[in-house]
Order: structure tokens, then sequence, then C-alpha cells
């Protein structure tokens, strides 16, 4: 072969072959098509629900109590209320609990005892239950059984909380993780006692992470229907929880409850109170996008 | 700028931890050139005050004996038996993975916490045996500094970085002047004085080794134990850390692990070869110290073959 042959078939090798073109446009399609329908029903879910509630939306439907006399003048208080409540509760219960176990499963469990791996894999799965296993789970242990609370507001929080348990540990132990090796070791060397390490540096380290994932767990917990459903929330009731010994209800609750009634007015009522439990949620979002921006730890 | 005038006490060398680790008080004048501590060798030495061919004798501040390191089954190292005496710095040389990085590690009980390591052999350290049931792995590592090989600023104020180690030692004082003092002594006191509260990692990768050093020596330790320190470093701040390592000599002593053999040999008065050894039946390999010396001798004039290949650059 010649200099000038070798160099042609290197050029042409070089060009767009028809054939992995058409490939690529294929997959192109198939990708925008898949976003595209995830869009397209997201919006039309959107629009439907704006729509319908909107109309709705007003002062008066944050401060009404929902009504079966007064269509036109019921409100969502009380499960506004609720739903900030269970958050809340959620929080003060799945904050700690979660975040020790994290720091015990990274930072002190022994990874070869049989009896940590077993921990580790059952929060895996645990993650993975459905949640109206955990409605289940509340309703035998929590509400009745053992601990006997009743349908009330500690319950609904405790279940919750159960609920999101596992996903806040997965969370803080991976930002736990992302704590470089290096970090402890200086502060091992400087004389910290393991606490101190993990107290000054670990936890610091990892906090904008912590942070995020919980908000995230929270809003994941105050969207969820069927465990509250099963522990017995009250429907439409017309009082805010006094106490954590109260009956309540919270937003996914009110709003499956109206969308069964005949009335249509309630069922635009539903659609208005998905319209709060959305800002709600991206509220949450927006504030968890905007501690890991401000905090995030760059190693 | 002399280190040495830094401090309001430069001579009490004394860090403030808890009595109990401390000094039993019998610590011998050895030359370093000698085998380790024997009670028949002390009563011998009594007697050789008057420092003949060697420097003047140093006081040991490190007595290692037959230590061996075991990272579960497999012995990482054997047999090291080395000395260090105050106010000098060695050098651990050797090819890689002949554990020189293992043995520092043993000096300030950090390999406690690599699970499954277990430490044989005695490492005394003014006259204590830090592997004693009696003692507390936390309370050695207050008065024992250490320097990575890769620079670990904690994700804080440079003046937080500092200010780390007095804080969880408990030290009293001025924490202020406990932050100057460590940064002038880690010559970088000029380069950060306006700038504390700015983040350590927005520092060059020299300056945040420097930090390291700055924030080991808060606490007044009396040896500084760096692993290869400018082995990620460019050459102008490999050469300001080894000028401060030549200052800092003056009041503490320096086991330094280094690649580097020309790093060695401007750095240390003594210098320790390890080389690898492999076992015949397993495919096993354990580090030993082929030979120990002053730095000179080990570069000019070495008494083992295996040394002589490896300063010179035949292998390794």
């Amino acid at each position: 072969m010649t200099g000038h042959s070798i160099a042609r078939s290197a050029i042409s090798g070089m060009r767009r072959g028809d054939k992995s073109n058409k490939r690529a446009f294929l997959f192109d399609v198939l990708m925008f098509g898949a976003i595209g329908l995830a869009l397209i029903s997201l919006l039309a879910l959107i629009i439907q629900t704006v729509v319908k509630g909107a109309p709705d939306l007003s002062l008066q439907f944050f401060l009404n109590f929902p009504s079966r006399i007064n269509p036109a003048n019921s409100g969502a208080q009380s499960a506004i209320v609720g739903t900030l409540y269970l958050m809340l509760l959620t929080a003060v219960f799945v904050i700690p609990v979660g975040i020790a176990t994290a720091l015990y499963l990274e930072e002190y469990a022994d990874k070869t005892r049989w009896w940590n791996r077993m921990i580790e894999v059952n929060i895996q799965n645990l993650a993975a239950v459905p949640s109206v296993v955990y409605g289940i789970l509340g309703l035998a242990f929590i509400v009745r059984g053992p601990l006997g609370l009743g349908p009330v507001l500690l319950a609904g929080g405790l279940t919750l909380g159960l609920l999101v348990l596992p996903v806040v540990i997965i969370v803080a132990r991976e930002s736990i993780r992302a704590v470089p090796p290096s970090i402890r070791e200086g502060a091992l060397a400087l004389g910290a006692t393991k606490w101190q390490m993990v107290s000054r540096q670990v936890l610091p380290g990892a906090r904008a992470g912590m942070v995020t994932g919980i908000i995230l767990s929270l809003s994941r917990a105050i969207g969820e229907t069927a465990p509250l459903l099963v522990i017995g929330a009250a429907s439409s009731p017309r009082f805010n929880p006094s106490g954590l010994g109260d009956a309540f209800t919270a937003l996914p609750i009110q709003i499956f409850s109206w969308t069964q009634d005949p009335n249509s007015v309630f069922v635009n009522q539903a659609a208005t109170a998905s319209i709060v439990l959305l800002g709600i949620l991206l509220a949450m979002n927006g504030v968890a996008i905007v501690m890991r921006n401000r905090y995030e730890q760059r190693w | 700028m002399s280190a040495s005038t830094a401090g309001p006490n430069p001579d009490n060398q004394t860090p403030k931890a808890p009595a109990e680790v401390g000094v039993s008080g019998n610590v011998t004048d050895l030359t370093p050139y000698l085998p380790p501590v024997d009670s028949e060798y002390d009563l011998e030495m009594s007697d050789l005050t008057g420092p003949k061919e060697a420097p003047a004798p140093v006081e040991v501040i490190f007595d290692c004996s037959d230590v061996e390191v075991y990272y579960g089954e497999h012995r990482a190292i054997r047999d090291v038996s080395l000395s260090f005496g105050l106010r000098e710095v060695t050098a651990l040389i050797g090819p890689s993975g002949c554990g020189k990085s293992t043995f520092l590690r043993c000096l300030n009980r950090m390999n406690d916490l690599i699970p499954g390591a277990k430490v044989g052999g005695h490492v005394i350290y003014h006259g204590q045996d830090l592997y004693a049931d009696e003692i507390d792995p936390v309370q050695v590592r207050k008065r024992i500094g250490m320097v990575f090989q890769k620079p670990n600023p904690f994700p804080k104020s440079i003046y937080d970085n500092v200010a780390f180690g007095p804080r969880v030692v408990g030290m009293e004082g001025d924490m202020d002047e406990i932050v100057e003092r460590a940064l002038v002594r880690g010559a970088l006191w000029d380069e950060v004085k306006d700038r504390l509260t700015e983040n350590a990692f927005g520092m060059s990768g020299g300056q945040q080794q420097r930090l390291c050093i700055a924030r080991a020596l808060a606490t007044d330790p009396d040896v500084l134990l760096m692993d290869e320190p400018c082995s990620a470093l460019d050459p102008i701040s490999t050469g300001r850390i080894e000028d401060l390592m030549s200052e800092l000599k003056e009041r503490i002593s320096i086991v330094i692990v280094t690649h580097n053999m020309q790093q060695a040999a401007r750095v240390s008065d003594k210098t320790a070869f390890f080389t690898v050894e492999m076992a015949e039946d397993e495919k096993r390999r354990t580090g030993v110290v082929v030979e120990y010396d002053a730095t000179d001798t080990i570069f000019t004039n070495p008494s083992d073959k295996r040394t002589e290949d490896y300063v010179t650059g035949k292998f390794g």
C-alpha cells in the first residue's frame, strides 16, 4: 500500500457511517420520547389539578375546617396543621435515631461481625418495604399492641418515622462515608478521642448531605397516604390536634377522603389541597437544594 | 526568622498531658550507634562519657526493639530495632512496600486504627513502653505529632485547624497565642496572619502541608513523625519544608519516611534502610531493617551490599 492509499483509507474510516448515524438518531428519539412522556404526564396532572383546584385556593381554604354542611366554606386547616405536626414529630424521632444508627454503622461497628452485617442488610431491605406495610406495623405495635397509643398524632409521627428511618440511615451513612479517611487520621493523630474526631470532624463534614437527605425523606413522609389510612387517621376533623394524644388528619388523608365524596365541590377541594401539598413539597425540596449548595463540602 | 525564638518557653518541651503516661525517669545516655538497651550495656555505658568519633551522646527518645507488625496473618515487618535521639532527624528509606510507613505508625499507635493490625516487640518512648496495657493510645498521640503524605487540612479556617489539637487536648493558655506560635514554628505565620479565618482548603498544597505541620506542633510534641510529607509537593514547596525541618530539629526530634534519597541525605542525621524480604514458601513480603547508621555513612560507605545497591540506584 502506498502512503497515499493508507491516508485515504484512514480518512474514509473517519467519515460518519450512515448506519451508526441512523442508530444514534433512533436512540435520540427513544430518549427524548421517554423523557417527553414523563414530562407530559406530569404536566397534564399539574394542569388538571391547578384548573380544578385554583379557584378554591384562598386564605379561607387555609383557615377553615372541612365542612359537610357548608361545602363552599370548607377548608383544610386541620389537614395542613396535622401535616406540619406530623413532619415535626417525624423529624424529632428520625433525626437523632437515624444519625446515631448511621454513625454506629460507619464509625463504630466492626464489619467483620455477622450481626453488624445483618443490621446493614436489613436496613437496605427495609428501605424497599412498601409503605402500607409500615402502616400495618404501626397499627399492630403503636396504635394497638405493646404501645397501644390509639390512632393519635404521636402514633402517626412514629409510623412515618419508621417508614423513612431506613432512608435517613442510608443517606446519613453516605454522607459520613464521604468524609475522607485522611480527616479522621488527622484528627486522631492530633490526640483527639474517637468521639472528638466524630463530633468535631466527621459530623460537621457530613452535615450538608445529612440535612439534604433528611429534608427529602421528610417530604416523602408527609406525602404518604397508605400508612396513615391503615393506622386510622381521622377523616375531615373540625379541630386541630391539641396534643400528641389527639386525633389528627393530614393533607393526603384529606385529599383521599374528599376525592371519595360524591359532591363535586369536595372533589375540587381535593385538587386545592393537592396544590397546597405540592407547594409544601416544592418548598421543602427548594430548602434542600439551597442547603446543599450552601453547605456542601467538597473534599 | 528563627523558630527557636518563637515560643515563650522554648526549652520546656514537656507536653502538658496527664502524668500517668509520663516519663519514668530512667532515660539512659546511650550513643545511638549502640544496640538496643540492655541492662548490661547500661553499666558499661556509664563509663563512656566522652564522645570519641561519633557526635555527642544523644538522649534517646525512642527505643524500639524487635518490633513486628501483623496485619491479620500477614507479617508486614519484623525485628525492627531502632532508636531515635532527641533533636535528631532520622530518615527511613527503602523500596515501596518495605514497611517504613507501617513502622512509623507504630511510634504513635496509629496502627491501632487498622482492623486486624497487631504490634509486637517494644516501643519505648522516654522509658515507657507505648504498648503496655495501661497506656492510652489517645494520650500517646497527644504527645507525638504526625504529618501525612497528602496534606489533610480540616475543612475549617486556618485558625481552627491549628487550634484543633490544643482544644482536644485541653491545653491551657491564650488560644490566639498558641495558634500564632504554632504557625510561626511552621514557617507559615507571615503568609497567613491576615487570613486566619479563611478556609484552609483555599491554600496551596505546600501551604496546606506546612499548616499540617504547624497543626501538629501546636500541642508542643517532642517528636514529629512525617510520612513522606513532600511526595505530593512541588520542588519549591519541598525545599521550604526541608528548611523548616532543619529549623525544627533545634527543638524536637523528627522521624521521616521518604522515597527521595536526596531528601534523606539533605535533611537527616541518621538513616535506616529498610528492605523487603520475600519468604520462600509463602509469597509474603516482610519488611526488615538492613542497616542503620549516620546518614553520611549510609550514603558514602554502607556496610551492607543491599544498602549500597539501593543508594546508588541499582534497585528500588
